[in-house]
């Protein structure tokens, strides 16, 4: 287990250093000149210029700018804007908005994508089994765009309009969690139907496993044998999925955040491009980044857990 | 168990009937047996799925209206003199099927042409990610060693970024945004996974008896690469680019609707929904209508990978 | 030669031939069919398994695979996948009550209390996310309400019982961490935990080294001794069945087509396709025979011929073989062949 855990934790390493070094290159690429935009259509004066210059490393070469933000990062310093703003503090208020985000799809999805996939994998073959996939095959196909809109109206305005009650608050983050209900649901479409699927198969295919038939021929009860004996078992994909897509969810919720108003890093990250805040845009994309390994690491050690077959390899 | 038994009653006719079948033309002829029989299999299932004629007929369609979209509408949305801002925001009505948006045009017309930049962001992505990711998969499945080692560690890096955010990113370097930019920014972030399923299935491939064989034969590596192993290791390439085609064209309108896709006076879906936002809850047509189509046409092409991976794949059916 | 054939008296149901005088058998299958529904079509896997079997006797039940020998077990214990299999004739008697008429409720209060199975891929069929002691422990916690302490405890001495080295140790392990032969005492320990009056072992040494095999066939025998429980040993191995077997059913093609006590049977087989497996292994009682492998393929269950449906591999094949299936012809008090041509096989003289 620990070697495990150790050789999980090295394999962190390069891929953090390989996104966040492609990040930079990128955003070094951005474009126009970074202090010219500070002061709009006025000149920035020399003297400031020349101040900035040399406290961002703007004359130095590319890789050393990549070393001075990797210090940084290492002492938990994600830098600070040009108008010297620290990025952190930019950051927390609107990673927290995410992550409210990204938490409530994740719930939404386990409840529904694990209920609809046990539901749907012991009718196998009926007709309710054919229904839950053809919700699958919807959910999966309607774009966020699309579902984002179509549910606020339907869901927001005229179930407000209908019945004077704001179910579903849809503008911006001002209704505590009950802001979070609509955006969540359509932030975890996609990943509600392909957790629906992954949990279907999976739970057919461990019901026709020998260990279940054992589970069988000892004369347990079905409840148990579901379950207990199956369920475990098929709790193994279905975690790893959920977990890792926590990161995914929070890195992709730009269109949902914009069409519900919500301030989070997406929406930072759109402003920052378009302001050319490039030290905001690294912040937040290696944030992302950060979250996303975190979450595959911990999905791998959770996976370590629950199968001990990998525990004791 | 308890289906081993009816599934070994059945197929030493079937199977000896089949290898008559292909032993007649010697050497060559019968090792690419397999393969073609897997298509051959797979095409008379497919041609009878319902998912599969639903697809084709609906992905049909669209392609036509990409082709040609003068065969749907004498409108022309391009040019500015059909839009009349005082009918802005018009229901549907005989002249305007789907009614009117902001600017007064015609809706259905700037629908129908719409669907020419989506369709060709997703097939020229869905081409470009097939080939890069597809070769680089083969090539790394088959050599193995510092190669493979590379390249896998690229991908995981790539794996790690966020891809809306990756691609907004790429679509910042350039000062427009064209059909071409986000093609490029999209198969940037997805080469890695048409390379990850690539590799797999090559690996599988290659530890083949018949590539094996091949191999002891003395066949060179690109005989045994593009000969042997391609077309057995191709397949769910092929679902995957199917089904990418429809997730491509769902992106591009995210990104055109976010305003650094596709730039008016350029007509997408995406900008049309970005344009009709505005006055959406009061004037839901101009959003609903190409928000519709473009689910449509997602849609057929999900059901179209779904429908040939249960042919090419009857294990999970 | 048409006198052979003879009319029904001379057919009997296997259970009947047994030596003890009549009593009520522990287990009586009687014309039992099952059926598969498949794409191709119906799968024909058991078509009229009549055997019986005593407490304490070990019946050995042989074929290759897809004559419908473990299909019978599944049945048996009701474990058959429904759909695609379905029963449909026949009766499973059960110290006298039909199994087949059971609720599933009823049918489950038998299975693993009172007829236990064992399987051929230890490995498999232990569950991987379960310590062993959990998994044994598991039929003390569910049938008998037992608590978790107690549960191990009991583990504990039937993990000591079925003699895996310290037991009380390896309690926490999990079955990927046992070799095969552990694995499959862990199976036994389990099966016959709550002292079942029948244990069905479906193929339990076939995935095992030659040396380990021996072993737990020893490791059953000795358990049966001890129990008096009755045994139902599948398998197409028939070097297991010597020592292990008092008596033994071989089957073909979904059919019994010869019964008899074990040495009966392998001083004479009264059946072609018995004749034909004892030729097809090297035995130490024939040394220097040739050995003969059966030639030509397995029935195919979707399409049985109408006649015998081992005539195509028969060696004693005539005219009448492809148009009339042989009933079970009555040879002796304890004996049984489904061959028009039995005596001719018995003398070993060829048609």
């Amino acid at each position: 287990m620990g070697r495990y855990v150790i050789r999980r934790l090295l394999q962190v390493i390069p891929v953090l250093l390989g996104a966040t070094l492609l990040i930079f290159f990128v955003v070094f690429a951005l474009p126009g000149d970074p202090i010219a935009s500070l002061s709009g259509d006025k000149r920035t004066p020399p003297h400031i210029a020349a101040e900035l210059t040399a406290r961002y490393h703007l004359d130095d070469p590319f890789l050393v700018q990549y070393g001075h933000y990797l210090a940084g990062l290492l002492r938990g310093d994600f830098g600070e804007t040009f108008s010297g703003v620290r990025v952190s503090e930019i950051v927390a208020g609107r990673f927290q908005i995410s992550l409210n985000l990204a938490l409530t799809a994740l719930v939404m999805e386990a409840v529904i994508g694990v209920g609809l996939g046990f539901y749907a994998a012991l009718r196998r073959g009926r007709a309710q089994d054919t229904l839950v996939l053809a919700a699958t095959l919807l959910l999966i196909s309607v774009p966020t765009l699309v579902t984002g809109f179509v549910l606020q109206l339907l869901l927001g305005v005229e179930l407000r309009r209908s019945t004077g009650i704001d179910f579903f608050p849809i503008s911006g983050a001002f209704d505590g969690w009950r802001s979070y209900l609509l955006p969540g649901f359509v932030l975890a479409g996609t990943s509600i139907a392909y957790l629906t699927r992954l949990t279907r198969t999976t739970l057919a295919e461990v019901l026709r496993a020998d260990y279940v038939r054992t589970a069988v021929a000892k004369g347990l009860p079905r409840r148990r044998i579901v379950g207990r004996h199956a369920l475990r078992n098929a709790l193994v994909p279905v975690v790893t999925y959920l977990g890792a897509d926590l990161g995914t969810l929070m890195g992709s919720a730009v269109i949902t955040e914009t069409i519900f108003n919500l301030p989070g890093l997406g929406q930072e990250l759109f402003r920052s491009i378009y302001e050319r805040q490039q030290p905001v845009v690294v912040g937040i994309v290696t944030l992302l980044v950060l979250v996303y390994v975190l979450a595959n690491l911990v999905v791998d050690l959770l996976y370590a857990v629950l199968d001990p077959r990998i525990r004791y390899e | 168990m308890s289906s081993a038994a009816p599934a070994k009653g059945a197929p030493p006719n079937t199977r000896r009937a089949r290898h008559a079948r292909s032993s007649r033309p010697p050497g060559r002829g019968a090792r690419t047996a397999r393969p073609a029989g897997l298509w051959r299999d797979a095409w008379h299932d497919l041609r009878r799925r319902p998912l599969f004629a639903v697809s084709a007929v609906l992905i049909a369609v669209i392609l036509v209206m990409a082709a040609a979209p003068g065969l749907f509408t004498s409108v022309d949305p391009y040019d500015a003199a059909g839009c009349v801002l005082g009918e802005a925001r018009g229901g549907p009505s005989a002249a305007h099927w789907f009614g009117t948006d902001n600017q007064g045009c015609d809706t259905y017309a700037r629908t129908v042409y719409g669907a020419r930049n989506s369709v060709l962001v997703g097939l020229s992505t869905t081409v470009l990610t097939a080939l890069a990711g597809g070769l680089l998969g083969l090539v790394a499945g088959f050599r193995g060693g510092w190669l493979d080692a590379v390249l896998s560690r690229v991908t995981e890096v790539f794996f790690a970024i966020p891809s809306v955010l990756g691609a907004l990113l790429i679509l910042s370097v350039f000062r427009t945004g064209t059909v071409w930019t986000v093609t490029l920014a999209l198969a940037v972030l997805a080469w890695p996974m048409t390379f990850r399923i690539m590799r797999a299935s090559v690996i599988t491939a290659r530890g083949q008896d018949y590539v094996v064989a091949a191999r002891g034969l003395g066949a060179s590596a690109g005989r045994l690469m593009f000969r042997h192993i391609l077309p057995n290791a191709i397949a769910p390439l092929i679902v995957v680019s199917t089904i990418n085609l429809g997730v491509f064209i769902a992106a591009e309108a995210g990104l055109s609707f976010l305003g650094l896709g596709v730039q008016s006076p350029d007509i997408t879906w995406g900008l049309m929904i970005a344009d009709a936002r505005a006055r959406f809850h009061e004037a839901a047509g101009p959003l609903l209508f190409p928000a519709g189509l473009l689910s449509v046409t997602v849609l057929a092409f999900i059901m179209l990978g779904d429908a040939v991976r249960d042919a090419l794949d009857p294990k999970l059916r | 030669m048409t006198g052979i054939t003879g009319g029904t008296p001379s057919v009997l149901p296997a259970w009947e031939g047994g030596a003890a005088p009549r009593r009520e058998p522990l287990l009586a299958v009687e014309d039992l069919h099952v059926e598969f529904a498949t794409r191709q079509g119906v799968v024909q896997a058991v078509n009229g398994v009549d055997y019986a079997l005593e407490a304490g006797q070990t019946l050995a039940v042989l074929g290759e695979s897809g004559s419908g020998k473990s299909v019978t077990a599944q049945a048996i214990m009701g474990i058959l996948d429904t759909p695609p299999a379905r029963v449909t004739r026949g009766r499973i008697l059960f110290r006298g009550t039909d199994l087949l008429g059971l609720s599933e409720e009823n049918r489950a209060r038998v299975r693993g209390r009172r007829i236990a199975m064992i399987f051929q891929d230890a490995l498999s069929a232990l569950n991987p996310v379960f310590t062993v002691g959990w998994q044994i422990g598991e039929m003390f916690r569910v049938h008998q309400g037992a608590s978790r302490r107690e549960a191990e405890r009991r583990a504990v001495e039937l993990m000591d019982r079925v003699r895996i080295p310290g037991a009380a140790r390896r309690l926490h392990d999990y079955p990927h961490q046992f070799s095969g032969g552990m694995r499959q005492r862990i199976m036994i320990a389990m099966a016959v935990a709550l002292e079942p009056e029948l244990l069905i072992a479906d193929e339990p040494t076939t995935a095992l080294d030659v040396t380990v095999q021996a072993q737990i066939m020893e490791l059953l025998a000795e358990i049966q001794r001890e129990s008096g429980m009755g045994m139902i040993l599948i398998t197409h191995d028939l070097g297991v069945v010597a020592d292990a077997a008092d008596r033994i059913a071989v089957m073909y093609g979904g059919r019994i087509v010869e019964h008899a006590l074990v040495h009966d049977a392998y001083r004479a087989p009264a059946h072609p396709y018995t004749r034909g497996l004892l030729d097809s292994i090297p035995r130490v009682d024939r040394k220097g025979r040739e050995l003969h492998a059966i030639t030509g393929q397995p029935p195919n269950l979707l399409d049985l011929p109408p006649g015998c449906s081992f005539a195509p591999r028969c060696p004693y094949r005539q005219g009448d073989c492809a148009v009339e299936a042989p009933p079970l012809h009555r040879i002796g008090p304890t004996r049984g062949s489904a061959c028009h041509y039995w005596r001719e096989v018995l003398d070993g003289s060829h048609g």
